[in-house]
């Protein structure tokens, strides 16, 4: 299978890529892994006559902890996740997550941007997002703006970086003291999108929830934030009864298709067994 | 609309003018003329195109040549030396780890990375390793053995007693 022809830009610095997107409009993508688009683009899904390829513009890829904020450059690629020490150490949610993201192979090329910008939610990464309350930096020509993560996903493919804007870094606000989250997807094999995903970021005082994120993989339009199972829980103290009841919202309130990895039924009892399931780790992590 | 790229493959340099939709691994077969590196799903799902761009192991169905410009690629051509086999052919050689042959200069190369950050993979960090990979005749365990027979070779330690599985 090959692409229907295009033309390719390298640009090296932010703006030169900003320009590039303003003169080429919607005739043109950003290029960054890649491993969503060009698979789209050799089944002409896709066909843009343009590619802006950001693969050679320094900084965009970077973890830090910096202004209370874990900061992660839009062309972070999994590995790097996968392989840091800080989020080893102090993130383990997006080793959950990354190491259930595709293969090895593919995990050399993605990114983290790539991941959230395609606005797929299918895609693990939105809903790690979801559950840590992330904000989303986006760059255009009069400079960069900030959306919540809530205000991120619009639709089916569709997110709030408007033309001529490029998604440039991801901002999670450092979790406090007693904190711990969890992510986990059931895949029918390895590189498959999730039957059902759920990410769990919690901060426990004393046996009782003080914050509490639960999002939803695949089960949605868009990338699902579990509200009312947050709602049971946020502000008391957990027990196996609050969660159970939390799980069970979760379930009733997704929105799953049935397809080839389950019915409608199926994946709502996937949902409710993996939010408890989840709960339960992040809470263990939060120790 | 095509560009003139640079790239060195298995250490030779080589400039060519391609088309910007051409796929790396088109670009290797066909342009280059190494047919080592094979095509599989052509959907980034078998792992039989996977080489090393700039010694990481990537599939090369799913790269645009263009993506490559100033690179170096390694393929299975690029393994063996003057004096002789790397560890990883010696190893699937020695246990029976191929049968068709179609996945295994792409299970090779990602062993080679797989191998580079892991010296001494577990069993199953060597199958976590590989699960980008197909291979519909083995069964996989005898690739797993040749991965820790190569692993052995490379840190210089008494190579495993091993027993293939033949099927």
């Amino acid at each position: 299978m090959i692409p229907a022809a295009f033309d390719y830009s390298t640009p090296s610095t932010l703006n030169e890529a900003l320009a590039l997107l303003k003169q080429y409009g919607d005739e043109a993508k950003i290029l960054a892994g890649g491993h969503s688009l060009i698979p789209m683009m050799k089944l002409r899904f896709a066909s843009p006559q343009h590619l802006i390829d950001i693969n050679n513009i320094p900084g965009l890829s970077y973890i830090k902890e910096d202004g209370g904020f874990l900061k992660i450059g839009a062309l972070t690629r999994e590995v790097m996740l996968e392989d840091s020490d800080l989020i080893h150490k102090k993130y383990p949610i997006f080793i959950d997550a990354t190491k259930l993201i595709a293969d090895p192979q593919v995990r050399n090329m993605g990114t983290i941007g790539g991941n959230i910008a395609h606005g797929d939610a299918a895609n693990d990464h939105p809903a790690v997002m979801l559950a840590l309350r992330a904000e989303v930096v986006i760059t255009g020509e009069s400079g960069a703006r900030t959306v919540p993560i809530d205000e991120f996903f619009f639709g089916f493919y569709s997110t709030a970086v408007q033309p001529g804007e490029i998604l440039t870094e991801i901002k999670i606000p450092i979790p406090g003291k007693g904190s711990g989250g969890a992510y986990h997807k059931l895949e029918r094999k390895v590189g498959d999108y999730a039957t059902a995903g759920v990410a769990v970021q919690v901060t426990m005082d004393k046996g009782s929830c003080t914050y509490i994120g639960i999002g939803l993989t695949n089960v949605n339009a868009t990338p699902l934030r579990a509200a009312r199972s947050e709602g049971v829980l946020k502000g008391n103290k957990i027990t196996d009864a609050l969660i159970e009841q939390a799980a069970q919202f979760a379930a009733e309130d997704c929105n799953p298709s049935a397809d080839l990895r389950g019915d409608e039924e199926y994946k709502r009892a996937m949902v409710k067994v993996l939010v408890k399931r989840i709960i339960h780790k992040a809470i263990d992590r939060a120790k | 609309m095509e560009k003139e790229i640079t790239v060195t493959l298995n250490g030779e340099e080589k400039t060519l003018t391609v088309e910007p939709r051409l796929l790396l691994v088109h670009l290797i077969r066909e342009n280059l003329n190494q047919t080592g590196t094979h095509i599989g799903c052509d959907t980034s799902n078998c792992g039989a195109c996977t080489v090393l761009l700039d010694g990481k192991s990537v599939k090369s169905c799913t790269i645009l040549a263009v993506q490559a410009n100033g690179k170096k690629i390694t393929t299975v051509e690029g393994l063996a030396t003057a004096e002789g086999l790397h560890p990883l052919q010696e190893g699937f050689k020695e246990n029976h780890a191929l049968h068709c042959g179609f996945c295994t200069p792409g299970m090779m190369m990602r062993a080679v990375e797989l191998l580079e950050k892991n010296p001494n993979p577990t069993e199953e960090e060597i199958r976590w390793g590989i699960s980008g990979n197909l291979c519909r005749c083995t069964g996989y365990n005898n690739i797993v053995l040749a991965v820790q027979y190569a692993g052995a070779k490379m840190r210089g330690e008494k190579l495993p007693s091993t027993e293939p599985i033949f099927v």
